[in-house]
């Protein structure tokens, strides 16, 4: 296989790659990224008020959905797309055709790395995809695959390949990604860190997903990644991207794909308010801790061998054990099963890889 | 009165600094108490003259008890400079300490581990003689004994992934998403540190790219998550001795061990020892900085042609590792130690004899610990 160090990864991925940008406000952000995002195709879903018209810079080429086209494409099965919620976003995910997907929110711009140079971040993304994740064994000089590092004395040859990387999780300079307690004790904290460093979060081992700076394959992991029932109407927000994240984790580790996380930064201008933040996040907090105990425990059957298997399963169990915790998770369980109908249906098996793999697969 | 009473340790000491009084500053001044750490100092074959190491770390080592420990098989005498607290120990001290038949266990790269016994400090910190201080990325020289201690002395967070890496450091925390029962974290009983210059690869890597040097400074230290296994070197290591120090130990030795750093396995096996002690009794490991500066040494092209067991071991090793469960009624260190090496003969031991030696080594080390190593000196701690 080519090096991807040594390929412009710009020119390999143009056409298999969608950008996906939730938005409410404008995007003019854009106009920052001109330079790493023109020879992409992005697709934009305006959460909100569907009469607003939402300004595309020039020279982009776009397809934009509001609230109207996403009810009028899903039909009854709309109602699993949040409304008034950049978990709206997971929309893109479902029409894309692309193989890969960057995701990104509206208000993140090109940081800058240590020696003051802009850092492409859908480069190191694509690097990080295109390159094996390393999840069963830890390599203290974190990714191997990168220039200058390797395996350390110990790793066993036999690991050494690698297995594919369904996930890329970037990271963030400036507003870090804190939850509202965390922002009201310490507002003036910025990330000023640039940890330079990618890697494999272990398997068995879960994280918090933020999506505002994201990669992944689509092919591969795409049905996984339903960022749940959020905001209008819902009892919870700022949980989305944790939601898909559990899950996705859990279904990578099942079925021997790699999550990685790390490099590249995007810079975050935008605080959000804590105030709102905290009344979104409120029931979250207390429900994570009923949520990571069960996302630890879910165990996939070995007939799971298929991302909507897996995930249907998910959803079975989230109705069985979460239930009690709260109505809302009946309804996110059936939403969860909405959510494979319809991407099955606007992604026809034929066209798509996210087939079965041999049983081998889970370990 | 505490003093006296033998009753203080570094968590009342510690209770008497937070007073904030100036008489008990000057107190511990005038009775020159040391915290508690002591770095442990190996010496290799190649290196009796420790004099440009111990210049080199002079600022950093200084205020510590150092422990040199020479390795038995080492025929020169050791030159060590001047205006260091230490300890030495050399072939008779260590045959003294455990007898003449056990002190076999210390030749080599192994000789740390007699450090590691006789120590009575709470926190050990060990580094090869082939490496120096490394500068940061600002050109600052890295004190790796203090980021060590301070590694080991802040909780660890081994059941949840931390996207911004070590939540208690300076200008970071926990992300959002991180379940707050999870954010007091345990304790860290082992900091593995990092190299810049040569790296620590196995020899076909450093063959393969002789001109590869780690040039990358990675400003993170992170938890190793509970459950994950990773190749523990033991160039730049440090440990809370009280919680984790039987678990440490001399045991595998490859049949053609040498002296250079890829041509031993000792330490990977004693870390994946480690890392499942500490998985099972909720202690944690951390990763990242400190770096050190690691000198060129050695020629891997030399030690391939010596037929390469540690990778096939490894083979073999890790998936028995992935597989140990200990039982609820190991509680202490040192039976999880015990119960590891029991598992290792029935397991490994039919395989080959070299991991009948080494179930039988961490046997007779826990034995060892529990008459030569377990008495401290601060009871009550």
């Amino acid at each position: 296989m080519a090096d991807p160090a040594t390929i412009s990864p710009a020119t390999l991925l143009k056409d298999e790659l969608d950008i996906v940008i939730p938005t409410i406000r404008n995007l003019d952000f854009l106009e920052m990224w001109r330079p790493f995002f023109q020879p992409y195709h992005l697709i934009i879903v305006q959460d909100g008020d569907p009469s607003k018209a939402i300004k595309v810079p020039e020279g982009f080429d776009y397809e934009l959905y509001n609230r109207n086209d996403i009810n009028r494409i899903l039909g009854p099965k709309a109602s699993c797309i949040s409304f008034k919620d950049s978990a709206c976003r997971c929309f893109g995910y479902m029409v894309s055709k692309k193989k890969y997907i960057y995701t990104i929110d509206d208000d993140c711009f090109v940081a800058k790395d240590p020696s003051g140079k802009d850092i492409n971040a859908l480069e190191q993304h694509i690097k990080n995809l295109l390159s094996p994740s390393t999840p069963f064994f830890f390599n203290t000089l974190y990714d191997p695959y990168r220039a200058g590092a390797d395996f350390v004395r110990g790793y066993p040859f036999s690991l050494r390949e690698g297995v594919p990387t369904a996930v890329s999780h970037g990271l963030w300079l400036n507003i870090p990604d804190y939850d509202a307690p965390t922002q009201l004790v310490k507002p003036l904290e910025r990330n000023t860190r640039y940890v330079d460093a990618v890697m494999t979060i272990p398997k068995g081992t879960l994280f918090p997903m933020c999506g505002m700076n994201l990669a992944f394959d689509r092919e591969l992991i795409g049905p996984a990644m339903y960022f749940g029932l959020m905001g209008d109407g819902q009892p919870i927000g700022r949980y989305d991207d944790m939601w898909a994240g559990w899950c996705t984790k859990v279904i990578c580790d099942h079925l021997g794909w790699g999550v990685k996380t790390g490099l590249p930064y995007i810079w975050h201008s935008k605080a959000s308010n804590p105030f709102v933040n905290l009344r979104k996040e409120y029931k979250g907090i207390y429900w994570q801790e009923e949520l990571i105990p069960f996302f630890q425990s879910v165990t996939l059957p070995k007939d799971c061998t298929s991302v909507q298997k897996c995930y249907t399963e998910i959803a079975k169990q989230v109705k069985a054990k979460l239930g009690k915790v709260d109505d809302y998770f009946n309804k996110l369980a059936d939403a969860m099963v909405t959510w494979i109908e319809a991407w099955d249906e606007l992604n026809p098996s034929g066209a798509s890889k996210s087939s079965d793999l041999p049983n081998g697969a889970s370990k | 009165r505490t003093l006296r009473a033998g009753k203080l340790t570094e968590r009342v000491l510690k209770l008497f600094i937070a007073t904030g009084k100036d008489e008990v500053f000057s107190l511990i001044q005038a009775l020159n108490i040391q915290v508690t750490v002591t770095p442990v100092l190996p010496t290799r074959a190649l290196r009796p003259d420790l004099t440009s190491f111990m210049n080199e770390w002079r600022t950093i080592f200084s205020r510590f008890h150092l422990i040199i420990v020479k390795d038995p098989d080492l025929k020169e005498e050791l030159k060590i400079p001047e205006g260091f607290n230490l300890d030495v120990y050399k072939k008779p001290d260590i045959d003294r300490v455990v007898g003449t038949s056990t002190s076999t266990i210390f030749s080599g790269y192994s000789c740390r581990y007699f450090g590691y016994l006789v120590s009575r400090k709470k926190y050990i910190i060990s580094v090869d003689d082939d490496c120096y201080p490394a500068k940061d990325n600002k050109g600052i020289l890295v004190d790796a004994v203090a980021q060590h201690i301070t590694n080991l002395t802040t909780p660890a967070t081994p059941f949840f992934f931390n996207t911004l890496y070590d939540p208690f450091t300076e200008g970071a925390d926990f992300v959002r998403g991180y379940p707050f029962s999870l954010r007091s974290g345990v304790q860290c009983a082992l900091s593995c540190g990092l190299w810049l210059n040569l790296a620590d690869y196995d020899a076909p890597t450093q063959a393969l790219k002789p001109e590869e040097r780690n040039s990358r400074y990675v400003d993170a230290v992170l938890t190793v998550p509970a459950r994950t296994l990773m190749p523990i070197s033991g160039i730049n290591i440090a440990f809370n001795r009280e919680v984790i120090g039987p678990a440490l130990l001399p045991s595998l030795r490859l049949g053609g061990e040498g002296k250079f750093r890829w041509e031993t396995m000792e330490d990977i096996w004693s870390g994946m020892c480690v890392k499942v002690v500490c998985d099972h009794l909720g202690l944690g490991v951390k990763t990242g900085m400190p770096y050190v500066w690691r000198n060129d040494r050695g020629d891997a092209i030399a030690s391939l042609r010596k037929e390469w067991e540690g990778v096939k071991l490894m083979e073999e090793v890790v998936p028995f590792f992935q597989s140990v469960r200990l039982s609820r009624e190991a509680t202490t260190t040192e039976d999880c130690v015990a119960e590891v090496a029991n598992v290792v003969k029935e397991q490994l031991g039919t395989k080959d004899p070299m991991f009948a030696r080494a179930a039988k080594a961490m046997l007779d080390w826990v034995k060892l610990w529990k008459s030569v190593g377990s008495s401290t000196s601060s009871p009550g701690a």
